[in-house]
């Protein structure tokens, strides 16, 4: 019966970061160890568990058999680095055995084990990419192979990452604790960004032939909503829940019936999924009621909301848009925001409004290989009737993006602005 | 993936029109409801009032005919369910089985279909 791989797989999937976050408090904060020993665990399962059957609880199996392979390290004295001496030392010097320290550690709540862990696999002593690679591997669960899958990069890379990841973590010595005060605020931006990434990988697959990996996005909704409920106080994890809640609302909308990629303003809104957007709306209410003024996340979601609201792409309300961008450049600005700042501009009060902005921005180093900016300015002189222009900037901005699809999107562009001109 | 799991209470279409679950029942309920929001997987639940205060819509014959609850001819009636995204249907029958029911209840785990699973002639018929 192969289907047991399969129950094994959705067993580690539910289980596995609550094992592994449980397991790095008890070893003294090393993410790396209790992965090591969350995966011998996961072994003896896919030995046993397909003669034995699946036992009745097994997320307490699974810690049963981690536990002991953690003991049996210990005793054996093969773990001894800075860390596990520490224990060794705090072990003797309460007088217990080692098997009752780790049982009664076992058995408080996991749930500030959970948010240590993401704090740590998001540490800002990590590359990017190291971050997303071991927030999907220790917080989602996710194989080797399927971060590789997702990510289109080989799988040795991927091994790589993580190992290094780990090796990082432990020589920087980051204590496995959720930060406080001031570090608080930048380490927790560093979480929200990780999330992010994952979400925007799949959302707007930066390269392959797929306009989107809804999988990804899937992957970055669970570690938000898992993120909203063990830190509920912190309005902008609720205002990137939000942002990406609306715009999963989306995902099926933006594909067409070939795969191409359909805009927002084109999208077939009775495609939009109404549940999302309720759950993002929700969301967008608990920052609120946090307090009065919105972050990055929150502003970015709130304007999404716009969107979702609207029956039909008229019924937009885009001086609203306009207002919260003025906000979101205020708050966070970046050329890229610059640039949607700029089309929410054009919608509101006509084209031209919106060159202005864009053409503030010629130049700008940042945006130099930026595939949006030559877009959106196409746009703004197509509708101005430059249509000579327009269809350079298409055909520059088709040059510029690493997708596929969007680059037939922005060449059918060029070629529509050209045509209506002769 | 989306899935469903719809409870089907033990000898609910006898159940009457007053019918509450017990305290003790919903309180073991509301625990397991926020470890699947803890989990980030829980999108929806709702919980259905008993058969015994539902109506039925009988299509026939070109005609409509209407029938008041209880049902108690029927079997396997629905009490309620949780919308739950997931990686697998393996892993929507795990939350099944982790569901505080009492002996004699039935989880079914029912995937939602997405436009994705119908032929084109059926995606063209609903515009898609």
């Amino acid at each position: 019966m192969s289907d047991i791989h399969a129950t094994i797989d959705a067993v580690w999937r539910i289980e596995s970061a609550r094992l592994i976050a449980g397991l790095a408090r008890v070893v003294g904060g090393d993410v790396g160890l209790a992965e090591d020993l969350a995966q011998e665990a996961l072994l003896a399962a896919l030995e046993k568990w397909p003669t034995s059957g699946v036992p009745d609880n097994p997320g307490a199996w699974l810690m049963a058999t981690a536990k002991h392979r953690a003991i049996d390290g210990l005793r054996r004295g093969k773990m001894l680095d800075r860390k596990h001496e520490t224990i060794g030392h705090e072990l003797e010097a309460r007088q217990v055995s080692p098997e009752d320290d780790l049982h009664t550690a076992l058995d408080d709540d996991v749930g500030d084990d959970l948010l240590r862990l993401i704090f740590t696999a998001c540490h800002p002593v990590l590359a990017t990419e190291a971050r997303l690679a071991l927030t999907l591997r220790l917080l989602g669960g996710l194989t080797t192979e399927e971060i590789a899958r997702a990510f289109l990069v080989p799988v040795p890379t991927v091994a790589q990452r993580i190992v290094r990841a780990k090796r990082t973590l432990a020589e920087a010595r980051v204590p496995f604790e959720v930060p406080r005060a001031a570090d608080r605020v930048v380490r927790l931006s560093s979480v929200l960004e990780v999330i992010y990434l994952i979400f925007n990988e799949g959302y707007s697959a930066t390269a392959g032939g797929d306009w989107v990996r809804p999988a990804l996005c899937e992957e970055a909704l669970r570690l938000g909503r898992i993120l909203a409920e063990l830190a509920p106080q912190e309005p902008e994890v609720h205002g990137l829940v939000a942002l990406m809640e609306i715009q999963a609302s989306r995902l099926r909308a933006r594909v067409g019936p070939s795969g191409e990629a359909v805009l927002l303003l084109e999208q077939d809104r009775s495609r939009w999924d109404r549940l999302l957007i309720a759950r993002g709306l929700a969301a967008l209410e608990r920052v609120e009621a946090l307090r009065g003024t919105l972050g990055p996340y929150a502003l970015q979601a709130a304007i999404a909301a716009c969107h979702a609201r609207a029956r039909t792409a008229e019924e937009t309300d885009w001086t609203r848009i306009t207002a919260l961008y003025d906000g979101l450049a205020q708050l966070a600005p970046s050329p890229v925001v610059e640039v949607n700042r700029a089309v929410a501009y054009a919608m509101a009060f006509g084209p031209a409004a919106g060159l202005e902005i864009v053409d503030a921005l010629a130049g700008e180093p940042s945006l130099a290989k930026y595939h949006l900016l030559p877009s959106v300015r196409g746009d703004f002189l197509e509708k101005l009737g430059r249509r000579d222009e327009a269809r350079a900037e298409f055909e520059r901005a088709a040059a510029l993006t690493r997708n596929e699809r969007e680059r037939a999107l922005l060449l059918a562009r060029a070629e529509q602005a050209g045509r209506r001109h002769s | 993936m989306r899935f469903m799991m719809l409870v089907i209470p033990k000898a609910y279409e006898k159940a009457g029109a007053d019918f509450v679950p017990p305290a003790e029942l919903v309180a073991k309920m509301t625990k397991y409801n926020d470890s699947l929001s803890k989990a980030g997987v829980l999108l929806s639940l709702d919980g259905l009032a008993p058969p015994a205060t539902a109506a039925r819509v009988k299509f026939g014959g070109g005609k409509t005919k209407v029938l008041d609850g209880p049902f108690t001819e029927s079997k396997e009636l629905v009490g309620g369910y949780w919308m739950i995204q997931v990686k697998s249907q393996e892993e929507a029958i795990e939350w099944a089985k982790r569901a505080p029911m009492l002996d004699g209840d039935v989880i079914e785990v029912r995937r939602v279909t997405e436009i994705e699973d119908f032929p084109p002639d059926v995606r063209k018929a609903a515009g898609r």
